[in-house]
C-alpha cells in the first residue's frame, strides 16, 4: 500500500519503547551493585533484616497471587452464568479503577485498632473505650498487606478472566461435562481451566510479579520492622545522605532474582497441577459435593474483596469530610468541609499535575496503539506470542528494578524532576494496558465496514477516521480511562523519575499515610480515586450521548 | 466513464489448489454471474478485483476496467463498487450521511451536495429519510440505501456479492429487478456471485463456475 509509510514503523517503535527503558534501566541498576568491589552488596548481606525481608517478599508475593487466582478461578467456577456473575460484572470497572494507594489507605482506615471494623464492635461486643494496642496494620507477618493486594488483584485477573473465557468455548465444555456426570466444579476444572489458565498465565505472572514488589501498598499496609525487601529498597534510595545508593543497587538486583526464582517455581507448581487435572479426569472426577461449598466460597470471598475495598473508600470518604469523631463512635458527630477547603489550594495544584502528566501519557499511548493496531490492519500482519511477551515485559520486571538506572539516566541527562520526564515513564506502563484493554474490540470490528468504505472510493486515512474510530468510541474512550487510572495509580516512577520534585495525588497520599491525619489523608485518597471514576464515566456518557439516535451503536446485550 | 471490464487469464491458486480460473469480458449494462458451491472459490475471485485478495493467495493475469489496468491499483483507486450480502450501512451515520460518505469529493458546495443526496434518495423511493438512523429501515429500504450509495460514489463496475440471499422472497424479487435494472440504466459491467438459480436467470447474462466453466441453468 501507498499510504502511512510511518504507520509501518508503528509496532517497531512501540516495541522499543518498551524493550529499551526496561532494559536500559535494568543495566543501570545492575552495573551500580557491583561497582567498587561490590561494596554494595556486601552492606546488603550486612543488614540484619535480609532474611526475613526476603522471607516477607516471598511470602507475601506467593499467597497474594495464589489467594487472588483462587479466588478468581472460584468466583467463575461457580457463578458463572448467574445473575451475581452480572452484577459483578458490573462493579468490576470501578473497583479496577481504584488506585493501589487509595484501596491501601482505605483499608487501613477499615481494620486499623482505630478503623471501622473495632469501632462498630466497640465497646458493647469488645468492652474497648480506648483504641486497643494491637499491631493489625502493618503486621509482621504481611497479613494486611496479603489481603490488601488481594483486593486490587482479584478484579484485575478477574476482568482478564472474562476477556478470555469467550475463547473457551466455556458454555458448551460445561454442558457437555455435566450431562457426563460431573459436578460444576469438576466440570469447570477438567474441562475449562487448562484452556482458560493459558491465557490467563501472562497476567498471573504479572501479578505474581506486581505483588512481590509493591511499594506504595507495602509502605502503607506491609511490616516496618524489618519492611518488605522492595520497601526498603526504595527507603535506602531516598536516603538523603546518598550512602546506601549501592545497597539499594543490590537490593534490587537480589529483589529481580527473587521474582525470577517465584517465577520459575510457579511454573513448577503449574506442570504437577497440569498432571493433576489429568488423573483426576482420569479417575472420573464428580465431586458433586463440592459445588455447594465453592459457591458459599465464591459469594464470601467475593463479598470480602469487594467489601473491603469499597468500605475502604467509603470510610476515606467519611474521614475526610469527619468533624470531631472520637473512639469508639462509629460516626462522626459533625459533618464539615473544613478540611476539604483548608486543603483545596494545595488539592487543585497536585490534582491539575497528575491530571496534566495522566493526560500526556495517555494521548501518546493512546496515538501509538491506534497505530500499532492499524498497521496491523493495513499491512495484514499478525503479531505472535513474542509481541505479548514485549507488552507484559514492564509488568513483569519489577518496578525497583528497572526505575534506578532509569532515574540515574534521567539525573545524568538533565530530565528528572520534570514533569515530562514523569509522564514518559509513565508511558511505559500506560500503553500494555490500553493495549490490552483496546486490542479485542478494535480486532473484532466487522472489517467488511472497511472494504465498503475503500469500495466507495475513500482512502484508508478517510476509513480510519470517519468510520473505524468513531465505530469504535467506546472501546477508544474505556481505554483511554483505563490509561489514565493506570497513570494516577503510579508511586514509584513518579516518586524516582520525579526526583521527589514532581508531586502527584499519589505520592502525596503515600507520603501523607505515615502522618496520621485521617482527614487529609481522605481529600488525597479521595481525590486520586475521583480521577479515573470521572475518566471512566466519561466514557460511558460521551458514545450514549453522541450516538442516542442510532439504535446500530447501542452497547449488544 | 463506463467500459469493458476485461478479465485477462485470472489465475487464482492457493496452495496447490487452483480456485479461480476466468478469461472474461463483461460488456456495459451486462451482468456476468459466477455460480458454485460455498467455497469453491466465487468470493476469492470478487476478492482479486476488489484488491483485498489475502496473501494466502497466488495470482497471475490481468483484470482491465474501461481500458485501464487496474490489477495491482489499492481497493480505493480501482472505481470498483461493491454491494454485500447484508447491507452493510455505516451505522453512526445518518442515512444521508451514508450517501453523503459515498458522494465524490468533485461535488462541491453544500446545495449541491444536499441536492445529489435528495436526488438519490427519490429515485431508491426513500423521500426525506436523509436525516434517519439506518437501524429504523425496513430491510428493503436499507438495500435499496447500500444500492444508492455504491452508485453515487460513480463506480466504472459493480460486483454483486450475493447480495439478495438475506432478503425473504418477495423483498428479493423486487430489490433484485431494483438493482439489475440500475445496473442497466447506467451500463455498468456486473459481476454477480449466487448460488441462487432464479438470480441467475434473472441477471440474464453468461454463467460460468469460478473455473470458467460454463453452468446451463
Amino acid at each position: 500500500m501507498i499510504t502511512g509509510g510511518p504507520l509501518r514503523w508503528a509496532p517497531r517503535v512501540t516495541v522499543a519503547l518498551l524493550i529499551l527503558p526496561v532494559t536500559a534501566g535494568l543495566l543501570g541498576t545492575v552495573i551500580p551493585a557491583f561497582n567498587n568491589d561490590a561494596n554494595g552488596l556486601r552492606d546488603l548481606l550486612d543488614w540484619p533484616g535480609l532474611r526475613p525481608a526476603v522471607w516477607l517478599s516471598l511470602t507475601t508475593g506467593v499467597a497474594a497471587t495464589g489467594l487472588s487466582l483462587a479466588i478468581t478461578l472460584v468466583l467463575v467456577a461457580s457463578l458463572w452464568g448467574t445473575r451475581i456473575f452480572t452484577l459483578i460484572q458490573h462493579l468490576l470497572a470501578p473497583l479496577l479503577s481504584v488506585p493501589h494507594a487509595a484501596a491501601a489507605l482505605g483499608l487501613a482506615f477499615l481494620i486499623a485498632p482505630s478503623g471501622w471494623i473495632v469501632r462498630l464492635l466497640s465497646p458493647w461486643a469488645t468492652g474497648w473505650t480506648q483504641p486497643p494496642d494491637l499491631l493489625i496494620l502493618n503486621d509482621p507477618y504481611g497479613l494486611s498487606l496479603t489481603l490488601g493486594l488481594v483486593t486490587k488483584e482479584v478484579p484485575f485477573l478477574f476482568l482478564m478472566a472474562l476477556a478470555a473465557l469467550p475463547q473457551t468455548d466455556v458454555a458448551r465444555r460445561m454442558n457437555v461435562g455435566q450431562s457426563l456426570g460431573a459436578g460444576r466444579i469438576a466440570a469447570f476444572v477438567i474441562s475449562v481451566l487448562p484452556s482458560l489458565y493459558r491465557q490467563l498465565r501472562l497476567p498471573v505472572y504479572a501479578v505474581l510479579a506486581y505483588s512481590m514488589t509493591a511499594v506504595e501498598m507495602a509502605m502503607i499496609l506491609g511490616p516496618t520492622r524489618p519492611n518488605t525487601l522492595s520497601a526498603q529498597v526504595v527507603i535506602w534510595m531516598a536516603d538523603p545522605t546518598l550512602r546506601f545508593q549501592a545497597t539499594a543497587a543490590a537490593g534490587a538486583v537480589l529483589q529481580l532474582g527473587l521474582v525470577l526464582l517465584a517465577l520459575v517455581g510457579w511454573r513448577l507448581l503449574e506442570r504437577l497441577a497440569r498432571r493433576g487435572i489429568v488423573s483426576l479426569a482420569r479417575a472420573g472426577l464428580r465431586a458433586h459435593a463440592l459445588d455447594a461449598i465453592a459457591r458459599i466460597l465464591a459469594v464470601f470471598a467475593g463479598t470480602v474483596t469487594a467489601g473491603a475495598l469499597i468500605l475502604g473508600l467509603a470510610g476515606l470518604t467519611m474521614w475526610s469530610v469527619a468533624g470531631l469523631w472520637q473512639f469508639p463512635d462509629a460516626l462522626p458527630e459533625a459533618l464539615t468541609l473544613r478540611t476539604w477547603m483548608r486543603a483545596a489550594p494545595d488539592l487543585a495544584s497536585t490534582g491539575a499535575l497528575t491530571l496534566g502528566i495522566a493526560v500526556t501519557a495517555t494521548a501518546l499511548s493512546l496515538a501509538l496503539v491506534l497505530a500499532c493496531l492499524e498497521a496491523e490492519h493495513r499491512f495484514a500482519l499478525s503479531p505472535d506470542a513474542r509481541a505479548l511477551w514485549v507488552l507484559y515485559l514492564p509488568l513483569l520486571v519489577p518496578q525497583v528494578a528497572f526505575l534506578p538506572g532509569l532515574q540515574f539516566a534521567a539525573l545524568r541527562s538533565g530530565v528528572e524532576g520534570h514533569w515530562l520526564a514523569v509522564a514518559a515513564a509513565h508511558l511505559v506502563f500506560v500503553l500494555p494496558y490500553v493495549f490490552l484493554s483496546l486490542a479485542p474490540s478494535w480486532r473484532a470490528w466487522d472489517t467488511r465496514i472497511s472494504v465498503a468504505g475503500l469500495s466507495l472510493g475513500a482512502t484508508p486515512a478517510r476509513v480510519f477516521w470517519r468510520l473505524r474510530l468513531p465505530m469504535l468510541l467506546r472501546p477508544v474512550l474505556t481505554a483511554a480511562a483505563v490509561g489514565m487510572a493506570v497513570s494516577v495509580g503510579q508511586y514509584l516512577p513518579t516518586l524516582l523519575i520525579g526526583g521527589g520534585r514532581v508531586e502527584t495525588l499519589t505520592t502525596e497520599a503515600v507520603a501523607l499515610s505515615s502522618g496520621g491525619n485521617r482527614r487529609l489523608i481522605g481529600t488525597y485518597a479521595l481525590l486520586q480515586m475521583l480521577l479515573p471514576a470521572l475518566g471512566f464515566a466519561l466514557a460511558l456518557l460521551l458514545p450514549a450521548i453522541l450516538f442516542r439516535n442510532r439504535r446500530g451503536m447501542a452497547v449488544a446485550a | 466513464m463506463t467500459g469493458t471490464l476485461d478479465l485477462k487469464a485470472l489465475r487464482i491458486t492457493q496452495g496447490d489448489k487452483l480456485v479461480v480460473s476466468l478469461t472474461q469480458q463483461v460488456a456495459p449494462g451486462e451482468v456476468l454471474t459466477i455460480m458454485g458451491p460455498s467455497g469453491s472459490g466465487k468470493s476469492t475471485a470478487l476478492a482479486a478485483m476488489m484488491g483485498t485478495l489475502s496473501a494466502a493467495f497466488r495470482w497471475e493475469g490481468q483484470i482491465l476496467l474501461a481500458g485501464r489496468d487496474i490489477t495491482t491499483l489499492p481497493p480505493h483507486k480501482r472505481g470498483v463498487g461493491l454491494l454485500f450480502q447484508d447491507d452493510v450501512l455505516f451505522p453512526h451515520l445518518s442515512v444521508g450521511d451514508n450517501l453523503a460518505f459515498a458522494l465524490p469529493p468533485s461535488v462541491k458546495g453544500r446545495a449541491a451536495r444536499r441536492a445529489a443526496i435528495n436526488d438519490a434518495l427519490d429515485q431508491a423511493d426513500l423521500s426525506g429519510f436523509a436525516a434517519r438512523d439506518p437501524a429504523t429501515l425496513s430491510g428493503g429500504q436499507r438495500a435499496r440505501v447500500a444500492l444508492m450509495r455504491t452508485l453515487l460514489a460513480r463506480p466504472c463496475a459493480l460486483l454483486l456479492d450475493e447480495p439478495f440471499s438475506r432478503l425473504d422472497a418477495s423483498l428479493r424479487v423486487q430489490i433484485r429487478s431494483f438493482v439489475l435494472s440500475r445496473v442497466r440504466s447506467e451500463g455498468l459491467p456486473a459481476v454477480l456471485v449466487t448460488h441462487d438459480v432464479e438470480d441467475a436467470r434473472a441477471a440474464g447474462g453468461p454463467v460460468i463456475t469460478p473455473l470458467g466453466e460454463p453452468v446451463s441453468i
